[in-house]
């Protein structure tokens, strides 16, 4: 009856006498490209990986256990710093869980602030992620920079409007916390206007550059059905050919309001995992023509909604968002008291983890760190 | 995605299992199904093969704590009247214990039908930290994706996995002993020097320091 | 032919290396202490107490209500109530905070003390130059540390600084012309003691908004 496909350890059955010839490396937590304080246990058969154990936990701070201490608003701080780069889907997955439990509506304006900043978030981060591939495949920063150049702008527009580049804070139950400056949406929309053309230079960095697709094509294949059974979502997911976005698929905010693709890859390796997130951006850049076009005038927040004394009902939900890594989920237990009962976050990145040994397993060394990097993980989602 | 039918034919299609619904109040209603941990691996293959709840998203413990609820109720008692014992309606409070136990609680989806979360709970008979009492079936067998959330109830929790493939623990250090999610657990003294400390990091700090285990930094906050 | 693609990336990181000498779009790099980027008005750092007028003890909005000491998620904030009273700005005695501290090792700046406080006395700070070399008192700033006057965040932060303004000023009418209103017999009985509190009420509190306003009768000039 069980279908478990656990990876099998390749054996090269070393002859007796030479099993000295496996050797196990950490490629330990202080490493430049593992994306942070990540542990890899590998063993190794010469260059190719014969085992891989991910080990983390090194940036468990227990946010899940403050939340139960803290009120409702005060865990939103804390899960700016969940995934770290991503701050305003972070936010905006809380508000949403803490909005469908307790039965509260947002204005308008509100919600397309919030697909706007969502949407400048998934540029940010894969934007951020394909110089880090650029980066972990040896090109040693410079495309790297280029797309950080274009972060910055985006980081710029942040504080602008938030008053932070990263940890944002933003999203208050009922609606954003604070209005558009004079002029911020015209910056932004001047941002999204150049932003096709950083877009085009890196395409022809990426594109057909033929180092790049030897090092990426072929290597950590998924596939579809693996894919379903552990849960992987986000890119990762759609590169192996599923079809599954939360945009679609839940409607949630007024995601239903504009027309953008999905791009599904068909191979499911590295080179389709950076493809699809390059297809996303453009589609982001859509996205956010059509909202920086439409946004209408109004209030920002629920007029009954106010900072202090905020107590839903008794009940629970389990509400999710489709963030630039994957499926963030936001369990939360009511019992009518100001803190929550239980607070759970569903990290994409850990799920995603699932199969890493599975995607290594053969290849060398050296695809460890790429096919890491196709993963996409922040270790603070990670641990939490 | 209707409830009462999915019990139905899990119940009529494996016998002698257990089903029981949970409302929940909220606006969104995910109510959830309770499954007896003797027949939760079948009901979850039947859940994945035949009604193609395929993606297991979320996996969670929760810890409830033994409940106590005082009702005032009126009782027909027999008290002493003017007129001799007479029968009259008294308010008196009635205190019921609700036991606590651990629960574990698995967020279901469909991607074949697009269908919205399906809450499926386990739980532990009570909250005895015992091992028996402590130890469910796992899931990973029908769901790869249970793997790694399963290894961090049973660290955070300390709920056993019965043929989890790899169950130690995976965000606390190997040698960690507590289970840091529990509600009663306690924090080690390993209290650092706080300059706005308040309310009870407060008064650990006097703890702390009264035991002459740290420096004699002077207290920064509540004199 | 082979290696057409990496010639492709080598013509675009030419682009952008030659570039960077025309363009400067292309040039990001920011050569700070000496340049430094102007400073994006709502930018926030620390959190800082707002002082009205030239003393800033005796000018302090905050009344130390402890709502921002409850709602700090990572409590950083120490209040101390005073037990005396002092007037505010308006006259009112209201009491004051003895004792202030935000420990800024631990504060996040994550802005909800500002978004909790009713009488818009805590406002964030832009200073990020803070380092020290005592790293336990150097972090804790106190009263006096956190007290910056009311010209200061006008110029940290001009829009949010008049909008403050305006709506402070806006209250203190509303509540004047209340107390305009109040029954007359109580004006008629203080009038013995008007001048009095006339007189004492002008010097103590100079302020262009109030300047036709009658104190309120419970100012501790009575």
């Amino acid at each position: 009856m069980s279908t478990l496909t656990l990876p099998t350890p390749l054996t090269t059955s070393p002859e007796p006498g030479h099993e000295e010839r496996l050797l196990e490396v950490s490629m330990g937590p202080q490493h430049p490209s593992t994306h942070g304080v990540f542990r890899m246990n590998v063993v190794l058969d010469g260059e190719r990986v014969v085992r891989l154990k991910p080990v983390f936990g090194y940036l468990h701070r227990n946010h899940e256990k403050i939340a139960e201490n803290e009120t409702y608003l005060g865990s939103m701080p804390y899960t700016d710093r969940l995934d770290y780069i991503c701050s305003l889907t972070n936010n905006w997955g809380y508000a949403l869980a803490v909005e469908q439990l307790a039965g509260i509506t947002v204005p308008e304006r509100a919600e397309y602030l919030r697909v706007i900043t969502a949407e400048l978030t998934r540029l940010l981060n894969h934007a951020c992620l394909l110089g880090f591939l650029l980066q972990d495949m040896g090109a040693s920063g410079t495309p790297l920079m280029y797309a950080f150049r274009e972060r910055e702008k985006i980081l710029d527009l942040f504080e602008a409007l938030t008053g932070a580049r990263m940890m944002c804070n933003y999203m208050r139950f009922g609606g954003c916390r604070v209005d558009t400056p004079a002029g911020w949406l015209d910056q932004a929309r001047k941002v999204v206007a150049d932003f096709p053309k950083f877009l085009d230079e890196f395409e022809k960095l990426l594109v057909s550059n033929e180092i790049l697709m030897e090092r990426t094509q072929g290597v950590g294949v998924l596939s579809r059905e693996l894919a379903i059974a552990s849960a992987i979502s986000g890119p990762m997911a759609r590169a192996s050919g599923l079809n599954y976005d939360i945009r679609k698929v839940d409607n949630y905010g007024i995601y239903s309001r504009f027309s953008f693709r999905v791009p599904l890859g068909s191979h499911g390796d590295v080179y389709d995992r950076y493809m699809i997130r390059f297809l996303e951006m453009r589609e982001s850049l859509k996205i956010l023509n059509e909202a920086l076009r439409d946004i209408p005038a109004g209030p920002i927040i629920d007029p009954k909604s106010k900072p202090r004394g905020f107590r839903p009902k008794p009940g629970e939900h389990y509400g999710r968002i489709e963030a630039p890594k994957g499926e963030l989920g936001f369990y939360l237990i009511s019992d009518g008291s100001p803190n929550p009962y239980r607070y759970r976050v569903r990290p994409p990145s850990l799920i995603n983890l699932t199969v890493l040994e599975d995607l290594c397993l053969g290849h060398n060394v050296a695809d460890v760190v790429v096919i890491l990097g196709s993963v996409d993980i922040v270790l603070g989602e990670v641990d939490r | 995605m209707d409830l009462t039918a999915i019990q139905s034919e899990l119940e009529k299609s494996i016998p002698g299992c257990r089903l029981e619904i949970v409302p929940n109040p909220a606006p969104a209603a995910q109510h959830s199904l309770v499954v007896d941990a003797d027949h939760a691996v079948l009901v979850a293959t039947y859940l994945r093969d035949f009604l193609h709840f395929d993606y297991c998203s979320n996996v969670t413990g929760v810890d409830f704590l033994p409940k106590e609820l005082s009702e005032k109720i009126k009782v027909k008692k027999t008290v002493d009247g003017p007129n001799g014992p007479e029968e009259k309606e008294v308010d008196e409070v009635r205190k019921t214990t609700i036991p606590g136990y651990l629960e574990v609680v698995y967020h279901l989806f469909s991607t074949t039908n697009r269908t919205g979360p399906l809450p499926l709970r386990l739980r532990t008979p009570n909250r005895d930290l015992t091992r028996e009492s402590l130890t469910l079936p796992s899931l990973t067998p029908v769901w790869r994706s249970c793997e790694f959330q399963e290894r961090e109830v049973y660290d955070l929790f300390g709920i056993h996995f019965d043929g989890h493939p790899d169950l130690r623990r995976l965000l606390m250090w190997d040698e960690f002993t507590d289970h840091p999610m529990r509600r009663d657990y306690v924090d080690p003294d390993d209290y650092e020097y706080e300059p706005t400390a308040h309310d009870e990091v407060l008064a650990r700090h006097r703890a702390h320091y009264s035991t002459g285990a740290g420096p004699a930094f002077p207290e920064g906050g509540g004199q | 032919m082979i290696g057409n693609g990496i010639l492709k990336g080598l013509t675009e990181t030419a682009r952008n290396f030659f570039g960077s000498y025309v363009s400067k779009d292309r040039l990001t790099t920011v050569q700070y202490p000496e340049q430094k980027i102007p400073q994006i008005e709502a930018s926030r750092n620390f959190p800082f107490l707002v002082y009205d007028g030239a003393d800033w003890d005796a000018g302090m909005r905050c009344v130390a209500c402890q709502i921002c000491e409850k709602e700090c998620p990572p409590k950083c904030i120490f209040i101390e109530k005073s037990k005396d009273k002092k007037p505010d700005a308006v006259g009112k005695a209201q009491f004051y905070p003895a004792r202030f501290d935000i420990d800024i090792s631990v504060c996040m700046s994550c802005q909800i003390c500002v978004e909790v406080c009713p009488f818009d006395a805590i406002k964030m700070d832009v200073e990020f130059d803070l380092p020290t070399d005592n790293r336990f008192s150097g972090l804790l700033l106190d009263r006096h540390k956190l007290a910056k006057s009311n010209d200061y965040y006008h110029q940290i932060h001009p829009t949010e600084a008049s909008a403050v303004d305006a709506a402070l000023a806006e209250e203190r009418a509303k509540t004047a012309a209340k107390a305009a209103a109040a029954p007359p017999v109580a004006a008629a009985a203080a009038k013995p003691a008007a001048p009095a509190t006339a007189a004492t009420a002008t010097s103590a509190a100079p302020q262009p908004a109030a300047a036709s306003t009658p104190k309120p009768a419970e100012g501790d000039a009575k």
